[in-house]
């Protein structure tokens, strides 16, 4: 019984909703991405990795040596 | 006490209804078209093979999927196939434009509340679902690839020579 309250009141308490697949109209619109510019954020992580010379600094592979 | 409780927990499980599968009678619903003023029910198609499509303007695969199902359509018209869309953009100005520049020749209604989908239980965009003269669900189809579409003619074929 007491359980039963418990979770009727849990389920009752959440207040996020699922995103349904035909509700992603707004979502799917191209300013809602992170990146709008692919290719310049691609250049950008290159150039920021390849001067902090270590690895991880960005999101760009390498190995560190601060030449590629 | 517990009476109320269960009807409580019975409330909040309500939404989680079941989707249609083969095997299920598809379920009724009139809607506007999306052009006009008129309305449309999948009762009318009673009788026909009925692919059911649910689409929107913002949806990748739907670029591929309307042409090539309005070919088949054309094709297989005769025989007592029909193509019911159902556009769920929120905006039907939007769905609208992308028919002005993917046109096709069967009927499209709009859903903006987005309740035919919810009785349908959709698990994606888009999902079709194939429903033969009787008004039973014989396919379910998830997603769209160009590779789908012979399978698909192939199945709605079958169902054609059903009577």
């Amino acid at each position: 019984m007491r359980v039963l309250v418990i979770v009727s009141l849990l389920l009752s308490l959440s207040a996020c909703t699922q995103v349904k697949p035909w509700e992603r109209g707004y979502l799917a619109n191209p300013n809602m991405a992170w990146q709008p510019m692919p290719q310049k954020s691609a250049l950008d992580n290159h150039i920021y990795f390849s001067k902090e010379a270590s690895s991880g600094g960005g999101q760009a592979a390498g190995g560190g040596c601060g030449c590629n | 006490m517990k009476k109320v409780l269960l009807l409580t927990i019975a409330l909040i499980l309500a939404p989680m209804t079941q989707a249609v599968s083969v095997g299920d009678k598809a379920p009724q619903f009139t809607l506007p078209k999306l052009e006009g003023s008129k309305k449309l029910s999948l009762k009318s198609y009673r009788g026909k093979v009925v692919y059911l499509d649910f689409w929107a303007s913002w949806c990748g695969p739907c670029r591929q999927s309307l042409p090539m199902m309005n070919d088949i359509r054309n094709k297989l018209k005769k025989k007592g196939f029909e193509v019911l869309a159902v556009n769920l953009d929120e905006e039907p100005e939007a769905g609208r434009a992308f028919l002005k520049q993917f046109p096709v020749q069967y009927p499209v209604v709009s859903d903006v509340e987005g309740k035919t989908p919810e009785q349908y239980g959709l698990q994606g965009m888009p999902t079709s679902y194939l429903i033969d003269r009787k008004g039973k669900v014989q396919l379910v189809h998830v997603g769209f690839k160009k590779s789908d579409i012979g399978e698909l003619e192939k199945k709605i074929t079958q169902l054609l020579k059903k009577k």
